[in-house]
């Protein structure tokens, strides 16, 4: 049987060709993301903001205008209507209740009783219901959790390389974080605690695809001491380049049933993993290669011979 | 490299079987894995609230409450000290979290410190306190003016024992409603979580935990006529629940605050229809304390109304016709056969040490938790056959092994997740995916390395074995980084997005069994029995 090969062995792009391009357009993509996240901001889901969440069926298609004028009648403010997936699937989206007499129960009983009174036949799939104090916390915890995983990548890496690629790696998963964030603003996909679980993926995902290059750059210096360092970090790219598209591929697809069936609460997440899957495998070759590149040939080198010397005489054969 | 050791392929053999049979229930109906014999595993894989539908309730106690409770508590027993040695004050009152006393004469400072001196409590129990005490008091001497604080320890441990009993009583208000498997857990500092499997409207649930149900009986003082009337010392103004003055205003009674009996000593209560009525009434029965105690102010108090005060409303005050020394009454007044039943419930299950309030609600029809998992379901299915279907055009045979490595990884997730009774939630599911095409990973790296190294004119044998042992210390460093990013998020978040960190952080481990150690024995088994000159990726 013949095996289906996407790349020629004998595969030589030179990717460092552009070195320069590479990390000035992912900073580029940052900063744009970085002001997207200001203005006009992420969508922020019910986690982040607190609110009151809806997701109703209606018996045959929804009658939208009844529904809003109904809803008005409620008077909870800010309320936004939206169809999704199937033209009798609504979600109904309020916002937070908190200073309001009864807060935000009364105004969950209130739709609960409108909907039921209503709309004969109308079911009522899932309510969420998020307080201002309890959406403050989980987004404190959010950002903690992103923080404390740059640190524990940066930690990791660090002891377990050169400081140069711990450097390059960090910086690269900070673009990339901040372009997963940007995918969150220009799609408009509700920002909650699901998309923070999708931004440590992509997190995670990016620096699994770094630390596979960068295992073959080191091995590469090792191997040949005397390769300019732009072609070493060619031939490592091009070494690796059948795993890091067949990894990719598999984990693309893999998600991507999740995204098209997954329904409102989760296909947003699927999404943002799959971007982040294409981003973090881009990143590794044009933006994490190149930093290695910016951060000296020498220095580089010493660094790698200096750690391979007690490995010297060790038992790998 | 062809040899494994015998040890090594016995716990290989074991992990399999064991992950089989600890997933194998996952087949079953819920009654024929019940039927199992008891030596198998018959647990299934618990399903997080947004699959099996339920109803996620995030309860916060009321701190402010518990303080305040507290100092009251402190101001009624000062009022009583200082009346009893005859300390004048001018001012007695609760102010900033603080009792604030303005002596008559500064003089009698050092009288009313002593005195005040004893009205404090060990901080967390006679027992485990230590003799700390849980007030402090600032004198002004000069100026005769005390001021009696609680300490930041001393809140704290009533906090937590307030939280404690809470969730006892909510605990016991669940069981008296007939919920199916509720679980009860504190979460954070002053918290409750209440999850309800199967329930698609709390409303009711909600109700019954949102009533404190602090039941006094109290002795009347009189009834407001004039608006601007205030309580006299010792004495409170409570509204009625139910009975309107003449402008069509609640009722209000002015009561004594001293409590006679509570619903603490109540022992019993039941819903009924009072026999005069036949309107809807609650029976109740006192326990031996209570029962003394309702005699005493019974018997005392012929002729005199008697107010029953549930939450700062008074729901009845009847007059005391005759005294009550069986220990038994009945409360009716103003609420339907429901509100009756429900009260009962209440009263039974005891009152909340301080109110409650609900700050996250997450409610999913058993309709769309089902939506979910046969989603769920498809999309695995889906992305599995996709990635296998890849893998085997890819690297053909070897593709194939790392197909059959990828099933039995999924069937160890399964089993592992039955076996710690994790709860598998949506983005699990998500999790689980991302495993699939992750675990992968480590084929493609071990597939990858063998192919270099058989193309640098290698034997098959020393290819593979150079395969593995080079791509060993990649997939350890890529898989350890993904594990930390998840322990991180299982850390920080909560509900649902734990599932995820779960399903990837036991995805990560099967994974490294199944393809540094599953898939090489595939391999070796393999390059046995057929010798190959050359290996075919």
């Amino acid at each position: 049987m013949a095996l289906v090969r996407l790349i020629r062995d004998d595969t030589s792009i030179p990717f460092m060709a552009l070195r320069k391009a590479g990390p000035a357009l992912a900073g580029l993509l940052a900063l744009a993301s970085l002001v997207l996240f200001f203005v006009p901001g992420l969508n922020y889901g019910i986690d982040f903001r607190g609110g009151i969440v809806v997701e109703v069926r209606t018996d045959g298609p929804a009658d939208f205008a009844a529904m809003r004028s109904a809803l008005t009648g409620l008077d909870l403010g800010d309320v936004a209507l939206q169809e999704f997936g199937a033209p009798n699937e609504v979600l109904i989206r309020v916002e937070s209740q908190d200073g309001k007499p009864g807060g935000q129960e009364a105004a969950v009983e209130a739709l609960r009783n409108m909907l039921t009174a209503q709309f004969a036949g109308a079911d009522i799939r899932r309510v969420e219901s998020v307080g201002a104090e309890v959406s403050d916390e989980l987004f404190i915890d959010g950002v903690t959790a992103l923080l404390f995983a740059f640190v524990a990548m940066l930690v990791y890496i660090w002891f377990r390389f050169e400081w140069q690629f711990a450097v390059a790696a960090v910086g690269t998963l900070v673009l990339d974080a901040l372009i997963g964030v940007g995918f969150f603003a220009v799609t408009n996909i509700p920002f909650n605690l699901s998309s923070v679980a999708a931004l440590l993926t992509i997190i995670g995902y990016s620096i699994n695809d770094k630390v596979v290059v960068f295992d073959r750059v080191r091995e590469n210096l090792r191997k040949y001491k005397s390769m300019p360092l732009i072609d070493l970090l060619d031939k490592s790219v091009n070494d690796t380049l059948t795993r890091t598209i067949a990894t990719s591929l598999t984990t693309f697809i893999a998600i991507a049933p999740l995204a098209i069936i997954g329904g409102e609460s989760v296909a947003g997440f699927a999404m943002a993993m799959m971007f982040g899957v294409v981003v973090g495998t881009l990143s590794s070759i044009f933006v994490a290669a190149p930093l290695v590149h910016m951060m000296g040939d020498e220095q580089l080198r010493r660094g790698v011979q200096k750690e391979a010397e007690p490995e010297a005489g060790g038992a790998r054969p | 490299m062809l040899r494994f050791a015998p040890w090594k392929l016995a716990v290989i053999g074991l992990v399999c079987l064991l992950g089989l049979v600890f997933a194998a229930p996952n087949l079953l109906t819920r009654e024929q894995a019940a039927e199992l014999p008891g030596w198998l595993p018959n647990q299934k894989i618990n399903l997080g609230l947004d699959l099996r539908g339920g109803s996620y309730l995030l309860l916060e106690v009321d701190t402010g409450a518990v303080v305040e409770e507290r100092l009251q508590n402190l101001l009624e027993s000062a009022r009583s000290v200082l009346r009893e040695d005859r300390i004048g004050y001018t001012k007695l009152a609760v102010e900033g979290g603080q009792v604030v006393i303005q002596l008559r004469d500064p003089g009698q400072m050092q009288a009313a410190r002593q005195k005040l001196d004893e009205l404090a409590e060990p901080v967390g129990g006679a027992l485990l306190g230590g003799g700390r005490s849980d007030v402090v008091i600032e004198a002004d001497e000069a100026n005769g003016l005390i001021r009696m604080g609680l300490t930041e320890e001393s809140i704290q441990s009533r906090v937590q024992n307030a939280v404690g009993q809470s969730i006892e009583i909510v605990r016991r208000r669940l069981d008296e409603t007939g919920v199916v498997e509720p679980t009860i857990q504190r979460q954070g500092a002053d918290r409750v979580l209440v999850q309800l499997p199967g329930i698609d409207d709390p409303q009711r649930i909600k109700d019954l935990l949102g009533k404190t149900a602090k039941m006094t009986f109290h002795l009347v003082r009189g009834i407001v006529t004039a608006d601007d009337e205030r309580a006299p010392p010792g004495t409170m103004i409570v509204p009625s629940s139910h009975e309107l003055d003449s402008r069509g205003e609640p009722l209000r009674y002015i009561v004594s605050r001293k409590v006679e009996v509570s619903g603490e000593n109540l022992s019993n209560a039941n819903p009924g229809s009072d026999q005069r009525s036949g309107g809807p009434a609650v029976f109740f029965t006192f326990d031996n304390t209570g029962t003394r105690k309702f005699a005493r102010v019974t018997q005392d108090n012929v002729g005199r109304p008697f107010a029953i005060v549930l939450d700062d409303e008074v729901i009845t005050a009847p007059n005391i016709r005759e005294p009550i020394l069986g220990g038994s009454g009945q409360i009716s007044g103003g609420f339907t056969f429901q509100e009756a039943a429900d009260l009962a419930v209440l009263l039974r299950a005891g009152a909340l040490p301080a109110p409650l309030e609900i700050v996250e609600e997450r409610t999913v029809g058993p309709d769309l938790g089902a939506d979910a998992i046969a989603a769920g379901e498809i999309a695995t299915l889906i992305g599995g056959v996709l990635v296998i279907v890849y893998m085997v055009l890819m690297y053909g045979l070897f593709g194939l092994f790392s197909a059959v490595a990828l099933v039995i990884n999924l069937i160890l997730i399964l089993g592992i997740l039955s076996m710690l009774q994790a709860t598998l939630t949506l983005p699990g599911i998500a999790g689980i995916l991302l495993t699939i095409g992750m675990a992968v990973d480590s084929s493609v790296l071990i597939f990858e390395r063998i192919r270099e190294e058989g193309r640098l004119g290698k034997a098959p044998i020393s290819a593979m074995d150079a395969g593995f042992s080079r791509a060993f210390g990649t997939i350890i460093d890529s898989q350890a980084t993904t594990l930390l990013a998840m322990v991180l998020l299982f850390a920080f978040g909560s509900g649902p997005v734990r599932g995820f960190s779960v399903t990837i952080s036991i995805g990560i481990v099967t994974s490294l069994f199944t393809s540094i150690w599953l898939l090489r024995l595939f391999l070796v088994t393999w390059l046995r029995s057929r010798r190959p000159t050359t290996l075919p990726v």
